[in-house]
């Protein structure tokens, strides 16, 4: 287990690095480099190279990577121009507000899919089982976008009980006192995912359905309900566990268009304030810390497995 | 399958088995909802192709004074916010999203497999030095990295199949990955090797198309995927620049009426969008059940 556990912390600070090359190397795709992401588009080409030298970007690429790279551990994601403010203090004030929506959507998501995958996998193959992954189907099909404009035309168009606009302001405590405005960003958010989890928890209840130990619990005379709750719920959740760790990735990405539909003042509507001006600084820095969750994320679900299963841990 | 006589059974050449291509053709059709995404993508393919040829529309000249017309016998389907026919505009943006779609996951597939069937045939740290890089570019996650290279250049159709490709090759390359990491220790590649072929043989012969079948479920998946990014790209405003039209820009356009109630230019590019991703999706399903063999009725 322990030898487990530092192979993958080991594993993860490789891919960790992996992404500020990553990173480092979309800094210097930019036309003109870090100068011009800082300066914008009208700087003048003496302005670049002072700016440049300044900097140090005139010296050797390895050497400007590791300045770069101790800046960012000491929490410099540089500065951006446009807002006049540093990137981790825009970034403080925009991620709670992230992780209010995405972490109840989520929360809303899991307890929508988990009893909906295993009433499926119960009764699979009849027709409440058939309606469901129809409508997984639909809901996966759909943009999002298109999702969260249906859902405006519903709730504050025709039938006009919900706000079509997430809460405006620049405190959580302020959002977090509005909840109605709350309610359809969060359920736009929650509908792509429950198609996925439900659809997961179906497969994974059926597959822990044909193993042995329920044949045993049914033989000693536990019932259905028993079995079901006691026995198979718990199996099936390992996996989805993990399911939740690897899929941060798309959860951020509903997120940010979750965001721009409803103008919800999270990251992922600073993020694309960011691309549409060219706010350099502001996109590297989200990036990066993005890809840097998602890798704890990964890791703790990789971990959560081995905690849960004891077959895992002592393989 | 063919019944052989008992009496002649020691005579009688083995029964004939059917090969890959036609127990897929089968599986495919016993599986109706094969049949049906088939006959979603195969009527859309259609009527984005053979349509304009029988329905002349201008969709090059902007008539403002035929501007946001509801669906009459003239248009169909109403005309847009520029007075382009919104149905003849449907079977223009339709090739669009469909090309895109497609190269986009033909690209990744390509580019995934032989990435993914090296790093496996190799083993070893070139293996997990490969690994990393997708797990690396897994963890950033796909709509950022697109906005961001989006925000560089405004994507033509061309740049933006490149650009989707370089963010879907991963899943690909990690499927891949994972059956080579099995084929590689299997007798016919040993033998291959012994016989003096080389390790780009080992590869392109006996690696990738034994991952065939893998690959073509997820390509199949990537499609669909492709199209809906292109959807969400238009919508943030990155997508491919007028006046090419595509299905997600003409919903994006059109969503931004939602309160003039033009529905007609919500809806259709809408409805398209989800019918052909679903049908790639059915399509995608029937297909992994029939190169699964342990899901097959022997």
């Amino acid at each position: 287990m322990t030898g487990f556990i530092i192979r993958r912390l080991l594993q993860s600070l490789v891919v960790v690095l992996l992404v500020t090359v990553i990173v480092f190397i979309l800094l210097h795709l930019l036309p003109g480099g870090p100068a011009r992401a800082q300066l914008g588009p009208r700087a003048t080409p003496a302005a670049i190279a002072n700016f440049n030298h300044q900097m140090g970007y005139d010296r050797p690429v390895p050497v400007q990577y590791r300045s770069w790279l101790t800046q960012l551990a000491t929490g410099n994601l540089g500065f951006s121009p446009k807002f006049n403010q540093s990137v981790i203090s825009l970034i403080g004030e925009r991620l709670p507000k992230t992780l209010v929506l995405t972490g109840m959507s989520t929360i809303f998501a899991l307890t929508v899919a988990l009893p909906l995958g295993m009433l499926q996998a119960v009764r699979r193959n009849r027709l409440v089982d058939y309606a469901i992954t129809s409508w997984a189907f639909v809901f996966y099909a759909t943009p999002p976008f298109f999702l969260g404009v249906v859902l405006i035309v519903v709730f504050s168009v025709y039938l006009p009980i919900l706000p079509a606009e997430a809460p405006q302001s620049s405190s959580l405590g302020v959002i977090l006192s509005q909840p109605a405005g709350l309610l359809l960003p969060v359920l736009t958010l929650a509908l792509l995912t429950i198609a996925q989890f439900s659809r997961y928890m179906r497969s994974s209840v059926i597959e822990n359905l044909a193993e042995d130990y329920v044949r045993t619990a049914r033989a000693k005379g536990a019932s259905e309900r028993i079995v079901l709750v006691r026995h198979v719920l718990r199996n099936s959740l390992i996996p989805v566990a993990t399911l939740l760790g690897l899929s941060l990735p798309t959860i951020f990405s509903g997120a940010l268009i979750t965001e721009a539909v409803f103008n919800f003042p999270g990251m992922g509507q600073l993020f694309w304030t960011a691309a549409q001006t060219q706010d350099y600084p502001i996109m590297l820095g989200i990036t990066v810390l993005i890809g840097v969750v998602t890798v704890i994320g990964s890791l703790l679900a990789d971990l959560a497995y081995a905690v849960l299963d004891p077959r895992v841990r002592f393989a | 399958m063919t019944a052989v006589p008992a009496e002649d059974a020691s005579l009688a050449p083995l029964p004939k088995t059917r090969g890959t291509f036609a127990r897929t053709l089968s599986t495919v059709v016993e599986n109706r909802l094969a049949v049906v995404g088939l006959g979603i993508i195969v009527a859309f393919i259609l009527f984005c192709y053979i349509g304009p040829l029988v329905y002349h529309t201008d969709q090059v000249h902007v008539e403002l004074s035929q501007a946001a017309l509801p669906p009459s016998t003239a248009h169909p389907l109403g005309t847009n916010e520029v007075g382009y026919d919104q149905l003849g505009r449907l079977m223009v943006g339709g090739q669009t999203s469909l090309e895109v779609g497609i190269a986009a996951a033909l690209l990744a597939t390509v580019f995934g497999t032989l990435w993914g069937a090296i790093a496996g045939y190799a083993g070893g740290f070139i293996d997990s030095a490969m690994m990393r890089v997708v797990d690396a570019l897994l963890a950033v996650p796909a709509l950022f990295l697109l906005l961001f290279l989006a925000s560089i250049a405004r994507p033509t159709a061309g740049l933006l199949i490149l650009v989707i490709a370089l963010v879907s090759w991963l899943g690909p390359a990690r499927l891949v990955r994972g059956e080579a990491l099995s084929l590689r220790t299997r007798d016919f590649v040993t033998s291959a090797r012994l016989m003096g072929g080389g390790p780009w043989r080992a590869v392109l012969r006996h690696i990738a198309p034994n991952a065939i079948g893998t690959v073509v479920v997820n390509a199949t998946f990537q499609v669909a995927d492709a199209i809906l990014i292109v959807a969400a790209l238009s919508f943030l405003g990155l997508g491919i620049p007028p006046p090419a039209a595509n299905w997600g820009d003409m919903l994006s356009s059109g969503i931004s009426y939602t309160y003039a109630g033009y529905w007609w230019l919500i809806y259709p590019p809408g409805l398209a969008i989800v019918l052909v991703v679903i049908a790639f999706n059915f399509l995608g399903d029937a297909l992994r059940d029939s190169f699964d063999v342990r899901l097959q009725k022997r």
